[in-house]
């Protein structure tokens, strides 16, 4: 079985066992390898994509369900809250061993395209699946208000 | 499923280890006596009609306290998890709509099928509709005679009795609750059996439990 | 394997005795000399310094950098730490692995403050595997732990910079035949203002590459320096943010076989026997190993290996596996501490003192074992093609794993090409005192007998169940106070097992029977009581441990920290003013720290109705820190940390921006694990937890609010890596104390149902 979808706007193709987590199609047989694994059950985030513009966690997604779909991942990510959510970042320096970070980046863009200006409830609720051991939850939330800022301007 | 056929073959020789995965599954067996719905027909010889309409809704709670049924019924913004009902987690609200907030929607890690896990047993569950049941619909932590009542208010349950039965007897997300995904016990008995109960129990005036 | 390290590196009694012989071999070659080395190591406090360890081959290679540093073409190598193209670029070899405590941004800035470069011009890479060139000079190997980074380089890439920096000099002079004291440098450009003349480092290069290095280059005094001490951007931020960072998982070279693996399910249980037929019939699977470790499964995706790890069908011999629970674990260890084990510190009459006081306090602590459940769990990649093996990994004891890799391919380490790739995450995790799973990688792909290079990829139940955890612990304390609240006696006992008996390079931390491993922190007890004793009780312990995330001080430092506060509390006193007491006049660093950490606190007012603050004190590796934390009670009987105010003297604060993140981030470690986290074993042995939904992590509206105070210092840097962690348990529990009457002394202070 073909199962067809859009990668970062290009339409590919693949013929994995339709139970393939999309995880694994991703970075396993087209090499895109900004999308981590972290847990396998849906607990940490780190394997966030967009699935037709939203958030989705790829571990838990078997290939069949995107067929057809569209998938962004962190390296096809943009558009104006891309911009400013991965320049906050850079800003005060988010990351520190930074694996689980795309991720993050992922969640954090989807809530500012739904939230321009979301409080640290919005913070809270939206980013609270995306787990950093690094515990950079402090800057996270900072390069989010701070992201949202640039984004009014 | 063939994976539980599996382990209840090896079961004693695992021996502890998979007691872990398999804690649902054990629970299982342990309790046959919840697992089993009585029909509409058990309950024939109660003549009283009254009372075997509060029979009736007491069988089909077997059902609705069920923690399948109940996580989904939160008294709090928060769905539960497990036989334990333990708050989800991860954090999850149910935001506008019932579907969680934004960034963070039910449909961000649950998709319209259950979903093994590829890295341990259990399975991850899904639905097309997957969202919680809305605040004026909780039943944790309420008595039968509260869920029953609250069933019957049409301003709480927006349906009708014939609706409700509907809802009950065919609505898929409901059905859900006897086909979990692996590592889940299904609630008791069939949703045809809980269809057929309330349909019996609408029949016989829906009186509600006291209490 | 234990005999592969001991030929290669001397015991650490020895690594001590040579780091005093004098040795002039090294001196000639620029930032490498050994008086270098011993001025850098002097610098550091002398607690931490195990020894200086330069391999004679290393001496006899002395001039050989340039030869492992192969610079680009017209490029200019002045040493084995720095590569500095013709594009300008200034490439650091950090030997240090960059595992999120920012190494890689804290060696460039030592390298880039003495060459005068411009930041921006600055890139970092791991350096190569050579314990020789890229010796860590606190442990004698090359690795990176203990928060000793920036401590253990400090002198020796300013050194190397500053070599650097005055051969693009004497270049810019022969080039323009004028005085190289005439020339200045500054921020990438070498200028002579006289003649209006400058060049950019990169076409320096070649003509830089011809000179010989200095022997003693200058070095800044403090007062010179741009860059240590200022805000730099993190060299790693954009590739972080933007997916591009490589971790050992995104490898993919040409042939890759992916291999997952399964572990026995109690530790020391074995493989009774396996079918593997259902595994080999899933699609994709390569082929099913019996390893030392366990069963490999092997596939040609990750899924298939997967899936076929699923499909084992196994039975364990559990004869020699450990079966106790962690409860009868933890009762075993109660008997322990009821008598005075091995004496770690031992002042006055504590027997007698206890005896005769007014009033006698006793308090048991229970820590239980931690996961340090890194983001990126263990992984290698392993080729063994030719007879040469190639291996790919986060590694954060290079030398240990060249000596594994070596035991079990059974070659010389010159057929080893390791390659440290950044890390996931580790907090002690990937520093394997025998280089277990780099051993474990070799033998997963030596047991595939292919040319083909295979990636063992863990799971997080592997990483959960994998062993390796924070040791459990119990601790029982005494302390005695007289009628004027005075703490007259203190006694402290510890039952631990020691991690590092019995491994090769790491015995050596046991010294006099004592595991300073296992009891560090509660031995250098500053306050001033002069009845007062520590006593170890080394446990056997079938559970596999190691360090984590500050060691021995994540017990030690919230037993003495919660008791000492719950004892000032009892005698009426201040839990600062109390503390400051007992400092008295002798620790003038931990007041420091205490005071400022009081002062930013006030600062923000008094604690609103409904919460309650508790401060603690703590010093780990060299570096002092002081936390403040305000707690409420979430509604439910559990904390909820509002905020945490945090003092740290680490010396001279290298990169201020990073000790205030390694500050934030090792507050919500250390709050995530007092608060949520224990593995816990079941009656028959068998780890209860196996992924973040039982092992639960800190998630970010758990995160406190936290404001870091880095104390101005010219005392040589210490680490940052770890000194944050210990205080912040205390803390919440002393303010949790205050706020509920509650006192917690079993961990963790909110358990899961697992």
């Amino acid at each position: 079985m073909t199962i067809t979808f859009k990668l970062n706007g290009k339409s590919v193709s693949t013929g994995v066992e339709p139970d393939t987590p999309l995880l694994w199609v991703i970075r396993d047989d087209f090499r895109l390898t900004g999308t981590k694994f972290g847990c396998g059950i849906a607990q940490c985030g780190a394997c966030t994509v967009h699935l037709n513009g939203m958030p989705r966690r790829s571990c838990v997604t078997p290939i069949s369900q995107v067929n057809g779909g569209s998938v962004t991942t962190i390296e096809g990510l943009d558009g104006k809250e891309a911009q400013a959510v991965q320049d906050a970042w850079i800003a005060i320096d988010v990351p520190q061993c930074g694996y689980c970070q795309s991720g993050q980046v992922m969640s954090a863009v989807a809530l500012l395209r739904e939230v321009p200006k979301p409080t640290d409830t919005d913070i809270d609720q939206a980013m609270a699946g995306n787990i950093c051991r690094c515990a950079t939850y402090v800057r996270i939330r900072k390069a989010i208000h701070n992201a949202a800022d640039t984004l009014e301007d | 499923m063939k994976r539980i056929l599996f382990y209840a073959v090896c079961a004693a020789l695992l021996a502890v280890a998979m007691a872990f995965a398999l804690g649902p599954a054990i629970a299982q067996s342990a309790s046959a006596e919840a697992k089993s719905l009585k029909s509409p027909a058990d309950f024939d010889s109660i003549n009283n009609l009254k009372e075997r309409s509060v029979a009736l809704f007491n069988e089909m709670g077997k059902v609705l306290k069920h923690p399948r049924c109940v996580n989904c019924h939160p008294r709090g913004d928060s769905p539960l998890q497990g036989m334990e009902q333990q708050v989800h987690q991860p954090l999850v609200v149910r935001g506008m709509g019932n579907i969680g907030a934004p960034g963070m929607r039910c449909m961000t890690c649950h998709g319209p099928e259950n979903v093994p896990y590829s890295t341990q047993e259990g399975s991850i569950p899904g639905h097309p509709k997957w969202h919680l049941a809305p605040p004026e619909q909780a039943w944790e932590g309420k008595s039968l005679a509260a869920i029953c009542q609250q069933l019957k208010d049409q301003d709480r349950s927006h349906k009708t009795l014939a609706e409700l039965q509907k809802h009950n007897a065919t609505d898929t997300l409901v059905g859900w609750g006897w086909h979990p995904g692996e590592g889940r016990q299904p609630a008791p008995g069939t949703q045809k059996i809980f269809g057929d109960l309330t349909q019996a129990w609408i029949d016989s005036g829906a009186h509600c439990p006291q209490g | 394997m234990t005999d592969i390290f001991n030929e290669r590196v001397p015991s650490l009694e020895a690594v001590a005795k040579t780091a005093l012989e004098p040795s002039p071999e090294r001196a000639g070659d620029g930032g490498l000399s050994r008086r270098g080395f011993l001025q850098g190591s002097a610098a550091v406090a002398a607690g931490l310094i195990i020894g200086v360890y330069l391999p004679p081959r290393a001496r006899a290679q002395s001039g050989a950098a340039a030869v492992i540093n192969d610079p680009t073409p017209g490029g200019f190598a002045p040493n084995a730490f720095i590569r500095i193209a013709p594009d300008d670029t200034v490439t650091v070899m950090v030997k240090h692995i960059e595992m999120g405590q920012g190494p890689t941004t804290g060696l460039s800035t030592l390298v880039a403050e003495e060459m005068d470069a411009d930041w921006s011009q600055m890139r970092a890479e791991m350096a190569p595997a050579e314990t020789e060139t890229y010796v860590n000079t606190i442990f004698g190997l090359m690795g990176t732990g203990g928060s000793t980074a920036i401590a253990n380089s400090y002198q020796q890439m300013r050194k190397a910079g500053a070599a650097a920096r005055a051969m693009l000099v004497q270049a810019a002079a022969n080039r323009w035949k004028v005085d190289a004291s005439e020339i200045t440098v500054a921020k990438g450009t070498v200028s002579h203002a006289a003649s209006n003349r400058s060049a950019s480092f990169g076409e320096l290069a070649a003509e830089a590459a011809k000179l010989e290095a200095p022997a003693e280059p200058r070095l800044k005094s403090p007062d010179q320096f741009t860059l240590i001490g200022a805000h730099v951007a993190k060299l790693d931020s954009r590739d972080k943010s933007t997916g591009q960072q490589r971790f050992t998982l995104d490898l993919y070279p040409d042939d890759l076989v992916t291999a997952t693996i399964l572990h026995p399910p109690q530790f020391g249980a074995t493989v009774a026997s396996v079918n593997d037929k259902p595994a080999r019939a899933v699609k994709g699977v390569i082929d099913v190993k019996m390893v030392p470790a366990g069963v490999a499964i092997y596939a040609e995706n990750t899924y298939a290996a997967l899936k076929g790890r699923e499909a084992l069908e196994m039975t364990w011999n559990s004869d020699n596996a450990e079966k106790r629970s962690s409860a009868e674990m933890e009762a075993d260890y109660l008997k322990a501490v009821q008598s005075h084990g091995v004496s770690a510190r031992n002042d006055g009459d504590v027997e007698k003192s206890l005896a005769a006081a007014e009033s006698v306090f006793e308090q048991t602590f229970y820590f239980p074992f931690l996961a340090h459940a890194p983001m990126e769990m263990l992984d290698a990649v392993v080729q063994y093609k030719d007879g040469q093996v190639t291996a790919w990994l986060g590694s954060q004891l290079q030398t240990l794993d060249l000596g594994a890799l070596a035991q079990v391919f059974g070659v010389g380490e010159d057929k080893i090409t390791l390659h440290t790739l950044f890390a996931g995450g580790s907090f002690g995790r990937r520093a394997q005192p025998g280089g277990e799973f780099a051993a474990e990688a070799a033998e997963v792909a030596k047991a595939l007998g292919s040319d083909r290079p295979v990636k063992l990829m863990w799971t997080r139940e592997n990483d959960i169940r994998g062993g390796r955890y924070r040791p459990l612990a119990v601790h029982r304390l005494r302390g005695a106070l007289d009628q004027d609240g005075n703490i007259t006696a203190w006694d402290h006992q510890i039952a631990v097992q020691s991690f590092v008996k019995g491994t090769a390079g790491f015995e050596g931390m046991i010294q006099d029977g004592i595991d300073s491993t296992a009891i560090e922190g509660s031995r250098e007890l500053p306050y001033a009581i002069l009845n007062q004793r520590v006593g170890q009780h080394l446990m056997d312990n079938g559970v596999s441990t190691l360090w984590w995330r500050s060691v021995g001080h994540t017990h030690t430092g919230y037993a003495t920290e919660a008791f000492i506060d719950e004892l000032l509390e009892k005698a009426g006193k201040d839990p600062i003013e109390g503390r400051l007491a007992l400092l008295g006049n002798q620790y003038p660093r931990h007041r420091a720290v205490l005071e400022k950490v009081a002062q930013i606190a006030n600062a923000s007012g008094q604690a609103p109705a409904g919460r309650q603050r508790g401060v603690a004190l703590h010093k780990s590796f060299n570096t002092y820190v002081a936390e403040i934390a305000e707690v409420s009670d979430n509604g439910d009987g559990t904390p909820r940390v509002h905020k945490v105010w945090c003092a740290v003297d680490c010396g001279v604060a290298v990169n201020p921006d990073i000790i205030r993140a390694q500050m934030e981030g090792g507050i919500g470690f250390g709050a995530g694990a007092i608060l949520y986290d224990a593995i816990t074993l079941t009656e028959d042995g068998y780890v209860k937890q196996a992924n973040f939904d039982t092992y639960p992590s800190l998630r970010i509206h758990e995160m406190p609010e936290v404001e870091v105070a880095v104390m101005a210092s010219t005392e040589a840097p210490t680490g940052v890596g770890e000194p944050g962690v210990p205080p912040v348990g205390p803390a919440i529990a002393n303010a949790w104390r205050r706020l509920t009457g509650q006192r917690v002394n079993r961990l963790p202070l909110v358990p899961s149902e697992a």
